[in-house]
């Protein structure tokens, strides 16, 4: 009796092995392409295009940050095809030999991509070889014109103690670490231990002004008049002038981050042909039109930008700053365990004082 | 006097803090503007939107298939686990009861990423029934906690009079044993259910590409803001919740008065 059970437990533990291992098998076939995008970071038409042009099937997967983004590319539970990182991040993976290099050859329309971004994304990027670029912007500050009456062109603005309860600040550590650093003149990927411990000391004597710190409620806060002052990403500051006319972006003359999100082929990378293909097709000028009029935010693409009709967003300083007007830009490189840890513990001794 | 309007008021205010947050939402899915800081009047258009939104859609259709096999499934592997642990020796009991509750109070993050390694050492393909398999793992230990102490508390002597009256054990069994444990069942049922419903660390770890559930997707919108037809699912669902609520109270009042 207890033999047979055994023996019925193995056999049907086996079918169930065979089951979920042999779905595998199935799926695979040629012509899909498994791409791994932030969340509502895509027109969902130009999926629906791409797979009626090219009867490629899209297997769309979404994460929301790209910190729980990377555990799950290293372990290899999904094998992604191709997936959308930011610039640190993209430095990170690159280092820890995740990804493979691109052949720009077989992605024509990557030239549809200017080259002032390939160039600002050597920095994370070496010669320019794992990424294409999809979506950019910089950080600056957001104020609403009625309620500040003081010029804003500097960080210095985020410590008048005028607008005390009035200022939000980015709750990211590298955010906030970046303006306290370019306020000072330093470099946002600096290691240097006095520069870093001057930023913190002046995080906490800006914390008493501080109303909030916070992420994506920057953009609710602002357009309900609830504070006079944010930090926030260029993308989102389109969008809240629209909604309330009395807000305004500025770029502080320190320099501030510079932020792209790049297309890249993890190394274990199924279907690399579809993923060129795939990023092909995002870098063709009206798919990426149709996607910057979805996400709101910056395209790195010239040809979409030519297509443009709307003369003010084509433009908007704020979509489409000249980045050589203005010094010290940067974008975040990835800066080791170390580093990270570093900065980390100093995030914390500010938000638990 | 005075005490009870005191309890009133504590009632109230008990009742405000609960409901507040669901209120707001349901507000602000009837709001034209998409930001929460302003009244653009009123609109049903974002649930117009919501069904016409594949994907939100899809994973609504994954999380209550989900939900509800894993929570079939769950309460039967449960149940009978209940019974055959009830059989042990004492010794034997306290050792699986043991295992079966450290699930349970084990942090959900790491119950997800070890069944994601054991999933990824195995070869599955991660998509629905990673999800699924994962759902009845940390099920099951609900199921069993809940059947336990009917188990407990039954008369054994009923299904030993059904023995010696001619029924066979399985027979005994469904028709003694099971009627008498249906409310544990049945409980340990709901709560497999939720738990499913609710979960979002272990389905993180443990869904494959382009498989989403309704807590997965909602999370991944985070960078972009929460878009409103959310808030219009997150109404249907709590209005839904609260009409079968209504109905499952109603109809034992009627029972009672036959």
């Amino acid at each position: 009796m207890k033999k047979r059970i055994c023996a019925i437990t193995a056999a049907a533990s086996c079918m169930l092995l065979a089951l979920f291992s042999g779905c595998a098998g199935k799926k695979e076939a040629a012509g899909e392409v498994v791409v791994y995008n932030w969340g509502e970071y895509i027109d969902p038409d130009t999926i629906d295009l791409f797979e009626k042009e090219t009867g490629i099937k899209v297997v769309y997967d979404e994460f929301e940050t790209n910190e729980t983004m990377y555990p799950k590319v290293e372990a290899g539970a999904t094998v992604y095809d191709v997936i959308c990182p930011s610039d640190y991040m993209i430095n990170k993976m690159i280092k820890n030999g995740l990804l493979q290099e691109i052949d720009r050859e077989k992605i024509p329309n990557s030239k549809n991509i200017g080259q002032q971004y390939y160039d600002n994304a050597t920095e994370f990027d070496p010669g320019n070889r794992y990424a294409i670029p999809y979506c950019w912007g910089t950080v600056g500050i957001l104020y609403n014109k009625t309620m500040v009456d003081d010029p804003v062109d500097s960080w210095d603005i985020l410590w008048n103690e005028k607008y005390a309860d009035s200022i939000l600040m980015q709750d990211s550590v590298r955010d906030a670490f970046m303006v306290a650093l370019k306020r000072n003149g330093h470099s946002m990927n600096t290691l240097d231990l006095d520069e870093l411990t001057e930023a913190k000391n002046d995080l906490l004597a800006q914390k008493p002004l501080v109303q909030a710190y916070v992420v994506d409620q920057v953009r609710d806060k602002m357009i309900g008049n609830e504070a006079s002052i944010g930090v926030i990403y260029s993308g989102e500051a389109i969008y809240t002038q629209r909604e309330n006319p009395d807000l305004e972006y500025v770029i502080p003359k320190e320099g501030t981050n510079v932020w792209i999100d790049c297309w890249v082929i993890p190394k274990n990378a199924k279907n690399v042909e579809n993923a060129e293909k795939f990023i092909d097709f995002m870098c063709r000028g009206d798919i990426a039109l149709k996607n910057f009029e979805y996400i709101t935010y910056s395209t790195p693409n010239e040809a979409a930008r030519e297509l443009l009709d709307d003369e003010e967003i084509k433009n908007s300083e704020i979509a489409f700053p000249d980045l050589s007007k203005y010094q010290d830009l940067e974008t975040y490189v990835y800066l080791g365990d170390d580093g990270d840890e570093l900065y980390n513990e100093l995030w914390k001794e500010i938000k638990s004082r | 006097m005075i005490k009870t309007t005191l309890k009133k008021i504590y009632l109230i205010l008990i009742l405000i803090f609960l409901y507040a947050p669901i209120l707001t939402l349901i507000v602000l899915s009837f709001n034209k503007s998409k930001t929460r800081a302003k009244w653009g009047g009123f609109t049903l258009d974002w649930y117009a939107r919501l069904f016409r939104n594949e994907a939100l859609m899809g994973a609504l259709w994954n999380t209550l298939l989900i939900a509800l096999a894993a929570s079939v499934i769950s309460t039967l592997i449960g149940t009978v686990a209940a019974i055959a642990i009830m059989h042990l020796s004492r010794k034997g009991r306290t050792v699986v009861l043991g295992i079966t509750n450290i699930p349970m109070l084990n942090a959900e993050i790491v119950t997800g990423i070890s069944l994601m390694l054991l999933f990824i050492s195995f070869g599955f393909r991660f998509g629905l029934g990673t999800i699924l398999l994962a759902h009845i793992t940390f099920c099951i230990p609900y199921v069993i906690l809940s059947v336990m102490p009917r188990l407990r508390s039954l008369n054994p002597y009923t299904y030993e009079a059904a023995l010696d009256l001619g029924a066979s054990p399985l027979y005994g069994y469904v028709k003694i044993v099971i009627p008498e444990l249906m409310p544990g069942i049945a409980s340990g049922f709901l709560m497999a259910f939720t738990m499913s419903i609710d979960d979002f660390i272990i389905t993180h770890f443990t869904k494959g590409a382009g498989v989403d559930t309704l807590s997965t997707k909602i999370y991944t919108e985070v960078k972009k803001g929460i878009k409103p037809e959310v808030y219009a699912l997150s109404t249907i669902i709590f209005v839904t919740v609260l009409v079968l609520l209504l109905l499952i109270n109603k109809a034992p009042e009627k029972g009672e008065k036959k």
